[in-house]
């Protein structure tokens, strides 16, 4: 229970924000074929990144970014990295659901978000609602992907 | 010497309003403007009192709208020194770009002719002639900007030559603020048989406006970026070359007569491109803003935020934790960035402040191969801001951290 109280703690949630911008994690792009890649450019800001992700088994092995972005659009997805790496589709699809309820600011399971809730206040700066979910909508696209190309193989 | 402090009573957006419970401080000027309470009243008027259709009542309060609207063309060609006829009203600046483009571009162009541009240009200035070009065949050439991102007449000589038909610049740009030498380039650009056409947006709201002087063929401006109302703007023509121009848009009002084979009998211009119920009311208020300005008097203006834009720049470059692109911009445009912060978090920042800046490439989408930054902050002045206001920007930009910026999330 130690984790939650401190998520509880302003200073603290700010505090993961700078580190995910100033040390994203996966903050790179490989060169694999078996991974797929969505670019997502915002039109109403500069925001420009790419998002990569390897899905295999139904799972999400791996997830990779990189691109021009602010403070909010880097520390979103680097954190939804962490949390979606590993998870099962669903899984993820849920983690991903919670999140957009977060931002939207509807009810949201915060068990499920760990670090991300630092995000929270995003929900009331409309304007910045865009930077906040670019990554986690790259990762749905792929997953949406994934998805179709198995339907369509069976 | 402008007496600022009553100009800011006839704008109720000045009146002191909050953001994020901080004063209200304005400096996006160069997107769009506040309005005075005379251009408000104005457009009142149309609705409370005078609301018809124009060009086609017989009653007397269609009559009225018809003369206050017919009579801000008269105003439009005091403002920019050209006849009244040469005065087509549009929805704005990239309206009337684009009728620059399909109207005038599509006629004169062919294949391998050159439009020449910059890469200072607006998107609204780039756009319709990509297009335009793709249609005819044409190319869309370049002129050099020099290194501080100016067109200096010597690269643009060097750029032309007979191929260019047509020279689209803004006459002060809008990321860097620099005043384009327009009188030279039509001047140049004429002896070659090219047509000008001048982006007006960024320069005609602040400064005096002198068409015949520039001696250019088009120009095009915005109503709401001169403290008028949004939705409408101009399109100067000499009256030959509008005479020449096909409506890109035809119905009711642009037509005398036509009949069941086909065939149309246009008016002349400036009445042949205002197809359909114009924006009367924008036009009657672009009417109280023209007025409003010359009031006080566009050479005023333009010396009042030319020693507002030395203060801001040079108060600026005391801060270590900034960097400005155009130290020596001519306008009230000043292009900076806070070190190592992401232009968008910078002006989230400056929001939480209560100071309202522009973060981004601002349209300008080619510069970013110039300025090699992906964006920037722009800060751009009016008649209306005081050193005051630079001041709260400052303030506030000396506690812009990345901490922050974060920060406002809380
Ligand atoms: C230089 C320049 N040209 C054209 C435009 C387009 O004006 P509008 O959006 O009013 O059509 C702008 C507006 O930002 C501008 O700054």
């Amino acid at each position: 229970m130690m984790v939650n109280e401190l998520l509880k703690d302003p200073m603290v949630l700010r505090e993961i924000i700078l580190d995910h911008y100033e040390y994203p994690r996966h903050h790179h792009l490989v060169e694999d074929e078996s991974y797929h890649q969505a670019h997502m450019a915002s039109e109403s800001c500069i925001d420009d990144i790419h998002v990569q992700a390897l899905i295999k088994d139904n799972i999400i092995q791996d997830i990779n970014f990189e691109g021009v972005a602010c403070t909010i659009s880097t520390a979103s997805t680097s954190m939804m990295t962490e949390l979606l790496i590993g998870k099962t589709l669903e899984e993820a699809k849920e983690i991903i659901s919670n999140y957009y309820a977060m931002i939207d600011g509807r009810e949201y399971d915060e068990e499920m978000l760990n670090e991300a809730i630092s995000l929270q206040g995003v929900s009331k700066q409309a304007n910045r609602i865009k930077c906040a979910t670019i990554g986690w909508h790259g990762i749905e696209q792929l997953i949406n992907e994934s998805e179709e190309d198995h339907d369509s193989k069976e | 010497m402008l007496d600022v402090e009553t100009i800011k009573k006839d704008f109720p957006m000045l009146n002191g309003k909050t953001m994020n419970d901080k004063p209200l401080v304005y400096l996006d000027n160069g997107a769009t403007t506040f309005k005075p309470k005379q251009v408000i009243e104005t457009v009142n008027h149309f609705y409370n009192d005078i609301t018809s259709n124009i060009h086609r009542g017989d009653y007397e309060i269609a009559y009225k709208a018809d003369v206050a609207y017919d009579h801000c063309r008269e105003t439009i060609a005091k403002f920019i020194n050209c006849e009244p006829k040469e005065v087509v009203f549009t929805s704005g600046a990239s309206a009337s770009l684009n009728m620059a483009a399909y109207s005038c571009g599509l006629c004169k162009l062919k294949k391998d002719d050159v439009i020449l541009i910059t890469e200072a240009e607006h998107a609204s200035n780039v756009l319709p002639w990509f297009r335009v070009a793709e249609k005819t065949g044409a190319k869309v050439e370049y002129i050099p900007l020099t290194q501080e991102g100016r067109i200096s007449i010597e690269n643009f000589e060097a750029a032309m030559d007979e191929r260019v038909r047509i020279v689209a610049v803004a006459s002060v740009t809008n990321v860097l603020g620099y005043i384009a030498p327009v009188k030279q380039i039509c001047e140049i650009a004429h002896k070659y048989g090219a047509i000008v056409v001048v982006d007006g947006a960024q320069s005609v709201p602040h400064m005096p406006t002198d068409v015949k002087e520039w001696d250019c063929d088009l120009l095009a401006f915005s109503g709401h970026k001169m403290i008028g109302p949004s939705g409408v703007g101009v399109l100067y023509g000499k009256y030959q070359i509008l005479q020449e121009m096909e409506p890109m848009m035809l119905g009711g009002g642009a037509n005398s007569r036509f009949d069941v084979c086909g065939n149309v009998l246009l008016k002349e211009a400036p009445f042949k491109f205002e197809a359909g119920t114009p924006n009367i009311e924008g036009v009657m208020g672009l009417d109280a803003a023209a007025q409003y300005l010359m009031n006080i008097g566009m050479a005023n203006i333009a010396e009042y935020e030319k020693e507002l834009h030395a203060y801001m720049t040079k108060e600026l470059s005391k801060l270590d934790n900034v960097i400005v692109y155009n130290p020596n911009g001519d306008s009230g445009i000043v292009a900076f960035n806070v070190k190592d912060i992401f232009s968008q978090d910078a002006a989230g920042y400056l929001n939480s402040q209560g100071v309202a800046v522009r973060s981004g490439n601002h349209c300008a989408k080619i510069l970013v191969n110039f300025l090699k930054v992906s964006d920037t902050i722009r800060a751009s002045l009016y008649l209306y801001n005081t050193k005051a206001d630079v001041d709260a920007l400052i303030e506030a930009l000396k506690t812009c951290t990345i901490e922050n910026c974060i920060g406002t999330f809380f």
